[in-house]
């Protein structure tokens, strides 16, 4: 039982480790700030898991929803991909 | 040279860092509790049930041993909203007829779903602050879990506004309150925040632990406050680039 419990939690860093990875490789913005979306989850997860329920809410109402849309609409306000080569490259992308 | 300090400074700080942790046995008790009494964790532990009659002890920790930080927590936030307002807010100009906000019209999907989920939203949010002395959760994660309900509708309806004088009187009134508490502490038990003026109840019941689940109300109210006028000016800024 407690082999499951502590496999879990390692799964779940482990797969946080690698969503957080994405979100630093990734171009295009919008991807990136929903992939910390995705860290935040796991981050819940995870401190639910190491029972400690109140930081779990804390980081789901916080970290998932309102961090989340602030970068939103921050990224609609300037724009979406981290450089314009990357853009004219998804674009011919797209075209072809 | 550069080079060489930076390599200093971090072999400086990899030594005790590593020499911290070796000190440390992984997953050792080190707060003591409930083994050592005679730890500050022990007795948060043995002492908080029976003492302020409160369950959730992080709780009683928070809003009454470290009442004077979450005081400073709130002000942190009431600052970082303020100066975010006095930056972006902008009030309806001459010829305009109203702010207009940037998203498109949404669909009626979303509309009719967000109508349906917004009063949910709120209420999970009052109930999260209402038994914070109780359950898991309490007045910053409430007031989040409400200014999310509120951003569902920002983000629904294009017309929907919020009444930033009704946040304002909101937000003043609860940090009066909690202020208003703390004082009320001092003068009738001799320090800050002092949780002795309200008879404390029994454990396990809704109203129990004094002035603990008011304060707690106080702040959730001040955070949704806060958080939703933050939500609401930042949707409410001008498109730099379209103009």
């Amino acid at each position: 039982m407690m082999l499951v419990y502590i496999g879990a939690i390692a799964l779940l860093a482990l797969l946080l480790v690698f969503v957080a990875l994405y979100a630093i490789r990734q171009k295009d913005l919008l991807y990136a700030v929903l992939a910390t979306g995705v860290v935040s989850l796991i981050l819940s997860l995870v401190f639910l898991l190491l029972q400690a329920p109140d930081v779990a809410l804390t980081e789901a109402a916080i970290g998932i929803a309102l961090t989340t849309i602030v970068f939103v609409i921050t990224i609609r306000n300037t724009s979406r991909y981290e450089n314009e080569n990357t853009q004219s490259k998804i674009n011919t992308k797209k075209s072809e | 040279m550069k080079k060489f300090f930076v390599i200093t400074l971090l072999a400086v700080l990899g030594f005790y860092l590593a020499s911290t942790f070796c000190y440390m046995p992984f997953g050792e008790n080190r707060m003591g509790a409930p083994v050592d009494e005679q730890t500050v964790g022990a007795y948060y532990l043995n002492q908080t049930a029976e003492v302020s009659q409160v369950s959730n002890v992080i709780t009683a920790i928070v809003v009454n041993y470290r009442g004077f930080d979450t005081l400073g927590e709130v002000t942190v936030l009431f600052l970082a909203s303020a100066g975010l307002a006095s930056i972006l807010y902008r009030r309806k100009e001459e010829d305009e007829e109203e702010v207009e906000r940037l998203n498109q019209p949404s669909s009626s999907l979303l509309q009719t779903g967000s109508k349906f989920l917004f009063p949910l939203v709120v209420l999970l949010g009052i109930y999260v602050f209402i038994h914070g002395h109780l359950t898991p959760g309490g007045g910053f994660q409430g007031g989040a879990i409400i200014a999310t309900g509120f951003l569902l509708m920002l983000i629904a309806y294009k017309k929907y506004h919020v009444s930033h004088g009704m946040l304002t009187w909101v937000e003043s009134l609860a940090g009066i309150l909690f202020v208003t508490i703390g004082i009320w502490g001092l003068v009738t038990g001799g320090t800050f925040l002092e949780n002795s003026f309200l008879p404390k109840g029994t454990l396990n019941s809704l109203i129990s632990g004094g002035a603990i689940p008011i304060i707690y109300i106080a702040v959730g109210f001040k955070v949704a406050a806060e958080l939703t006028g933050v939500l609401d000016i930042l949707l409410n800024t001008k498109d730099p680039i379209k103009k």
